[in-house]
């Protein structure tokens, strides 16, 4: 293990550079952020996960934000175990009926201000799932959503921009 | 090598299924098979509706071939399997809460899906109004002073899947697990019926995200069997292609993921890291990192790009240069042997009574592979190896993915050599037999499994009815029994080591 840890102190890093916050992302979390909540907040957010229904795709990405290429809390932005400790909910799937009260409660068990992030095509409309009596068919429809980061599923550089985009509005002036 | 083919000769045989014989028979003869299978003659393969009648796949002993016994239910009932044969009770709940049709006898009365939230009964039978604020369901317990219930779940500490996991311990001693699934029902099967090809395809690669590739793989083996549409050779060279580059970043993950259970995270940040050079390989050669989509029914619907090719043989070698150092990382860290060696024992009884596939059977002795047998082009012109280890405890489950990431690193190598030329897509007017040739089913090897694919053509040409059985059917029990005796911290290092799927079987 010393072998190949001293490797690894000598071998350049495999991180990404930090990517641009998205313009579209932006544009959507204007209206989101007001001052207090800035005030609270500063540059660091803590993100609690959801999947409301999803096929497992949208995971394996967000799973991939904390390898060492894109290296997610260099950012300010960490994954916590309890709705209890988090600032942002970020959510997957089209909300399955059998999803939909465990989705509001962990909204409910939230404190504020919090924030709702929506991961992926189904969890916009209901995507694929739209039309099955299974499904509510898209976040929206069980708790407010701030921002909507489209992909399916969106690749990690896509999760990264809009949650880059979330934390600059935390922290800046609107 | 009697049953199966002992069994065929006691029902009408349907013509119309390729490439294995689908036969109707009456109530004494499934219980016949249900018999087989509790004896140990026959391994369950699938069990599902399509409304009107239920369908058993079973194969037999060694290379005795897969038979589909169809049952027609016109009382709405059929005679219980699971009485029998205990890896049947979730499909036959899932086939009561979906179709209506009531397994006679079935010792699980509670529904299985239906979490009284849909506002219907029976979406795929005779629908009627329902529950739509969910209805109480009774765990089985586990009763004394010294006992204490820890309920977890749907919504998990990490960035999984939502289920609810019942335990029941002594101390730190799980005495009994429960699971309770179905959170991600999206009544998939429900959406297939009347979907077009192209739709249904898409549709079968969302079933599971992890097994995008060997889910529209299974679908369009078997929607091809059904269409008698033959398959250009580039087309299965570069499906195989793509499900072993599917293997290689699951194993990846798995591996580096059950480390970090074990708080090893060393070898999560290194695993990680090869995982996604697998991942950004497969974006730089068909366009999608997952490759979803990219299979369809006649072939695939992206060629590799010019640079593939060479983007391959340098993840191989980025492979080769730093996977047999981490092996030896894991297999010399004392700390790291001390939570997975005896850990989560799975009894290779259990495993074959299952039929449990993929890493979870073969680290208990069961050498199952699809790719093996019953076995799919190209496979038969490429040479690997099976792994099979005895164990059965966390530690076996990480060395079956051990082994199998050096196998297909091999067979990418081999794929890349014998790559032939030519078209990647099949001429679909030319599905000539179409007429008479209308179901089809598969069986394909996922890097978890087998996945079991079942298709029924409408004259349209549009899907009348199609399931897809996830290889988790079979593991998800399992995990309860392996689970018991082990203490609770052990826990989620088991549940990585089985990595089940909750969206593959919550359909």
């Amino acid at each position: 293990m010393r072998k190949l840890l001293f490797k690894n102190l000598l071998s350049p890093p495999l991180t990404e550079p930090a990517p641009e916050a998205d313009d579209l992302a932006l544009a959507q979390l204007a209206r989101s952020f007001d001052d207090a909540a800035r005030r609270a907040l500063g540059r660091s957010l803590s993100i609690r996960h959801v999947d409301a229904g999803s096929c497992n795709g949208c995971e394996l990405e967000i799973h991939a934000l904390s390898n060492v290429f894109y290296d997610l809390e260099r950012f300010g932005l960490r994954f916590v175990a309890s709705p209890r400790h988090a600032d942002v909910l970020l959510v997957t799937g089209p909300v399955t009926h059998n999803m939909r009260e465990a989705l509001a409660r962990t909204y409910n068990a939230t404190p504020s201000p919090k924030w709702v992030v929506s991961v992926g095509t189904c969890a916009l409309d209901g995507g694929i799932f739209a039309d099955s009596y299974a499904c509510v068919g898209g976040v929206s429809k069980i708790v407010p959503v701030d921002l909507h980061i489209r992909g399916c599923p969106p690749s990690p550089m896509a999760l990264l921009q809009g949650l880059i985009a979330l934390v600059e509005r935390s922290a800046s002036a609107a | 090598m009697v049953f199966i083919s002992a069994l065929a000769a006691k029902g009408r045989t349907i013509k119309a299924q390729r490439p294995w014989p689908r036969i109707v028979v009456d109530s004494n003869v499934w219980r016949d098979a249900a018999a087989g299978l509790a004896s140990g003659q026959a391994t369950l393969l699938a069990l599902w509706s399509d409304g009107e009648a239920v369908h058993m796949g079973l194969t037999g002993k060694a290379e005795e071939g897969i038979l589909i016994v169809s049952l027609p239910c016109p009382d709405r009932s059929f005679p219980s399997v699971a009485i029998a044969h205990p890896p049947a009770l979730r499909l036959e709940r899932t086939i009561r809460d979906l179709h209506g049709l009531v397994p006679r006898d079935c010792p699980d009365e509670r529904p299985w899906l239906n979490h009284g939230r849909w506002g219907l009964e029976h979406p795929l039978g005779e629908a009627s109004n329902g529950p739509s604020d969910g209805l109480p369901y009774a765990f089985h317990t586990a009763e004394g002073p010294p006992l204490h219930q820890i309920p977890v779940g749907p919504v998990h500490a990490g960035i999984i899947e939502p289920g609810h996991f019942r335990f029941h311990a002594n101390g730190e001693t799980v005495v009994r697990l429960e699971e309770r699934l179905g959170y991600v029902h999206k009544g998939i099967d429900s959406l297939l019926r009347g979907a077009t090809l192209d739709r249904a395809a898409s549709l079968a690669g969302r079933i599971s995200g992890d097994s995008t590739v060997a889910y529209a793989l299974a679908f369009a083996q078997a929607a091809e069997a059904a269409l008698g549409l033959a398959i250009p050779p580039r087309a299965l060279y570069l499906r195989a292609l793509m499900a072993e580059l599917e293997r290689l970043a699951n194993h990846f993950g798995d591996i580096g993921a059950i480390c970090n259970d074990a708080s090893f995270s060393l070898l999560h940040a290194h695993m990680g890291a090869l995982r996604e050079h697998v991942l950004r390989t497969a974006h730089a050669c068909f366009g999608h990192r997952l490759m979803m989509d990219r299979i369809v029914p006649g072939g695939v619907a992206a060629d590799m790009t010019e640079e593939g090719g060479t983007r391959i043989r340098s993840l191989i070698a980025t492979v080769n240069g730093t996977f047999p150092e981490l092996v030896s990382l894991y297999d010399n860290t004392a700390s790291l042997q001390d939570r997975t060696v005896t850990t989560g024992v799975l009894a290779a009884e259990l495993a074959r009574q299952y039929g449990a596939g993929g890493y979870v059977g073969r680290a208990s002795g069961r050498s199952f592979d699809a790719r093996r047998w019953p076995g799919y082009a190209p496979y038969g012109e490429l040479s690997f190896d099976v792994p099979v280890r005895e164990d059965g405890d966390v530690d076996a489950r990480v060395w079956i993915r051990i082994e199998e990431v050096r196998q297909s690193v091999a067979l990418v190598d081999q794929i890349l050599a014998g790559l032939p030329s030519g078209p990647s897509m099949a001429d679909m007017t030319r599905s000539g037999g179409a007429r008479t040739h209308r179901e089809g089913i598969s069986l394909v090897e996922g890097f978890r499994g087998d996945v079991f694919a079942w298709v029924r053509l409408a004259r349209d040409g549009r899907i009348a009815a199609a399931h897809l059985r996830d290889p988790s059917w079979f593991q998800w029990p399992l995990l309860e029994a392996a689970i018991e005796g082990n203490i609770v911290a052990d826990f989620p290092l088991c549940n990585k080591s089985f990595n089940c799927s909750y969206s593959g079987v919550d359909v």
